[in-house]
């Protein structure tokens, strides 16, 4: 594909699915909540459910917003199109018609415009990395974009592979678990966190970034900026248009709670510990 | 009219209650001012427009992530809450009212009411001190020319200035037709002598709404004895004095000001001499809604720590929660906090709606300041021992609760007007 010099487009992927869901940390919304958070630590407020069919969680009724990290992953597009180093951020979510609140978020933050991929029914709840990355890849080569920027994970199902089978569909370098990311001509130098420490790279646009933590801290979108976006578009996609099936390869069998929590035992005497474990077979 | 004492009622209950309350008194037939407002009314306040929804959510995240972890610290020192303040600011949560050709957002009461709310559920001082640029404002939005408009605006919108409301004296609160400071008329220039107290903002505005008398004659009537105008605060002779030390809302910036030999161009005349009094008072009906929805905010604070304490705490084998004396309190908080917030969103819209006000606005702030008092209250005694202690958080909205019953118009000079309107609508 024919590009020029000057970085293009940058897109950002937007996980708008449950986000209180599977013990993690809540984004919002609970009778109670008092903190709000945007990094992985804060307890949750929300007793996650099982639906009684244990074909997966309760999602009826909770507040969904934006990926935690995927908002780190809007921030840092707008700090490139700050820098002007690209040209046009635009912010792509699939999912209901509930998504569009999300997108509109990023607009407020600065994204120009958004791209809301129609799935909602059936297809919304089987919808994994799979169908996305395809969905991502396809929008990819039709918008010509030069970038792409997500979350690394999303937090309610901490998949952790949407970034890196885009890289594949589209044949493009990845930097995953970005800290830092700074753009070098056509190049994007990328400090990766990995388990030894930080990995630096350099990667050929046009390529896929998945933001860490450390990347930013998101702004708050503004006030004007908010009235703002409500002027800029968001179009509407359906995955056929695309050519992609959003059918599912997998079939979830259950979902289960985990296990309660035994009750402990105490005991008086180190002997008394040493006894009761050896009983137990721990020692 | 009495009703029933209604928990938290979907919108089509309330309905029932005109229903109920008009039937019982289908006797008096010539009071058709009692169905005044046709329950179509109600209906817009079912759902939040998008835009209201991330206005609300912006302010939220903001008062939750970076007023309730400072505002301890403030209440401790005292300290102007400058930097929180200043960010409010960058973000566009003050300021929201001013009219957009002066570069503000021309928001309506509404959604300010929204945004206040959700600030003051982090503190309550550094909401004050944002709401007094409100009540400062007000008089020039309402009463402005274009000229004074677009200079006393318009600079509020390009840097995060405060401004101050100047009307209260030390011998006259209530009674503002009391008001002492003169203003003599000399050539093209007013000179101002006199002195104003319990002002918010006194000492960091940069400049006030002030409020003089300008007839000395005490037969002049009320509506036209006393002029408004707007004043620099570098002005020569005008002395803000200490900052004084009050009992809650600790860190927001309240000052007695005295004004020698001040002179004010003719040109910062709200109107015209006379006009005044009525400039004022105008203020009041789109400020009244705010400061309730500011007390609500602050009620809902305490209804959530409570709540949250309640569920953590045990006693007699049980999460307190779990005991009805506890949760019948929290129910209660909780009845008071959503009457609350109906109330003031009332108000609100009524104004937005370009009607008179006065009788909702009266009706949200004596209520939502009552309210406000008796959940901080009731939120300590969830607390128990702790509760009475600084290291939990509930101390400081008791505190902080008491003056939402005195400033923007007494409990009791609610209740005058309240009254004053329900008679004057009910003899028509």
């Amino acid at each position: 594909m024919h590009r020029s010099s000057e970085v293009k487009h940058v897109a950002s992927y937007l996980n708008t699915r449950g986000c209180e869901c599977f013990g993690q940390p809540c984004e919002s919304h609970c009778p109670v909540l008092t903190d709000r958070t945007i990094h992985v630590q804060l307890k949750t407020f929300i007793k996650i459910r099982v639906k009684p069919d244990r074909t997966g969680v309760v999602t009826d009724g909770v507040k969904h917003s934006m990926n935690p990290f995927c908002e780190i992953a809007v921030e840092e597009a707008i700090k490139l199109k700050e820098k002007k180093l690209v040209k046009e951020v635009v912010a792509v979510s699939c999912g209901p018609q509930q998504v569009q609140e999300t997108i509109r978020t990023a607009l407020a933050m600065g994204a120009d415009r958004g791209i809301h991929v129609e799935v909602s029914g059936k297809d919304y709840e089987t919808l994994g990395p799979l169908q996305v990355s395809k969905i991502f890849a396809a929008l990819a080569k039709k918008e010509q974009a030069d970038l792409i920027i997500l979350g690394k994970q999303a937090i309610d199902d901490d998949c952790n592979q949407t970034g890196q089978m885009i890289a594949a569909l589209l044949d493009w370098p990845q930097g995953t678990f970005a800290s830092e990311m700074t753009l070098e001509a056509d190049k994007m130098k990328v400090v990766r966190e990995v388990d030894g420490g930080l990995e630096t790279i350099k990667i050929k646009l046009p390529a896929v970034v998945t933001a860490d933590l450390r990347l930013n801290t998101p702004r708050y979108a503004t006030l004007p900026n908010i009235m703002k976006a409500k002027k800029k578009k968001i179009a509407n996609v359906k995955p056929a248009d695309l050519g992609v099936d959003v059918c599912s390869r997998l079939e979830v069998l259950k979902v289960d709670e985990p296990p309660q929590r035994q009750a402990g035992v105490k005991v008086e005497t180190v002997d008394d510990l040493v006894g009761k474990l050896k009983e137990a077979g721990r020692v | 009219m009495s009703c029933p004492y209604l928990t938290t009622v979907p919108l089509f209950m309330l309905q029932l209650w005109y229903v109920l309350s008009s039937s019982a008194h289908c006797v008096f037939k010539q009071t058709k001012a009692l169905l005044d407002h046709p329950n179509t009314l109600f209906l817009n306040l079912t759902e939040l427009t998008d835009q209201q929804k991330e206005f609300q959510e912006l302010a939220r995240k903001f008062a939750r992530e970076e007023i309730v972890p400072a505002a301890p610290s403030y209440d401790r020192s005292g300290e102007y809450p400058f930097p929180l303040i200043k960010r409010a600011w960058e973000l566009g949560l003050i300021n929201g009212h001013i009219p957009e050709d002066c570069g503000g957002m021309g928001l309506g009461i509404f959604d300010s009411c929204l945004i206040t709310e959700q600030l003051a559920f982090g503190c309550t001082g550094v909401q004050t001190a944002i709401e007094a640029n409100s009540l400062g404002q007000m008089p020039v939005i309402i009463a402005g020319n274009d000229a004074q408009k677009k200079k006393y605006l318009g600079r509020m919108a390009e840097e995060p200035l405060m401004c101050a409301y100047c009307v209260t004296e030390p011998g006259a609160g209530s009674d503002v037709a009391g008001i002492k400071t003169r203003a003599v008329k000399k050539g093209d220039e007013y000179v101002v002598n006199g002195q104003k107290m319990w002002i918010t903002n006194g000492g960091k505005a940069n400049w006030y709404f002030l409020l003089a008398r300008t007839d000395p004659d005490p037969k002049c009537p009320t509506s036209r004895a006393f002029t408004g105008f707007i004043v620099e605060a570098d002005t020569p002779g005008v002395q803000p004095g200490r900052k004084e030390l009050n009992m809650g809302q600790r860190c927001s910036d309240t000052r007695g000001i005295t004004f020698e030999d001040v002179r004010i161009p003719k040109e910062n005349v709200l109107i015209g001499e006379g006009a005044g009094f009525k400039i004022a008072m105008g203020a009041f009906d789109k400020t009244r809604p705010p400061v309730a929805a500011g007390a609500t905010g602050l009620a809902q604070r305490a209804l959530e720590e409570a709540t949250k304490y309640a569920l953590e705490r045990k006693t007699f084998g049980k999460f307190i929660a779990e005991h009805q004396a506890v949760s019948f309190l929290l129910a209660e908080m909780a009845m008071k906090v959503e009457l609350a917030r109906m109330a003031y969103q009332r108000a609100a819209w009524e104004v937005d709606q370009g009607r008179r006000n006065t009788y909702y606005a009266s009706i949200a702030k004596a209520f939502a300041g009552d309210i406000a008092n008796q959940c901080a209250a009731d939120a300590v005694q969830v607390f128990g021992g702790n509760g009475f202690n600084s290291e939990y958080p509930v101390e400081k909205l008791m505190r902080d609760a008491k003056i939402y019953q005195i400033y923007e118009g007494t409990a009791q000079i609610q209740r005058l007007i309240i009254s004053r309107e329900h008679l004057g609508k009910f003899k028509q």
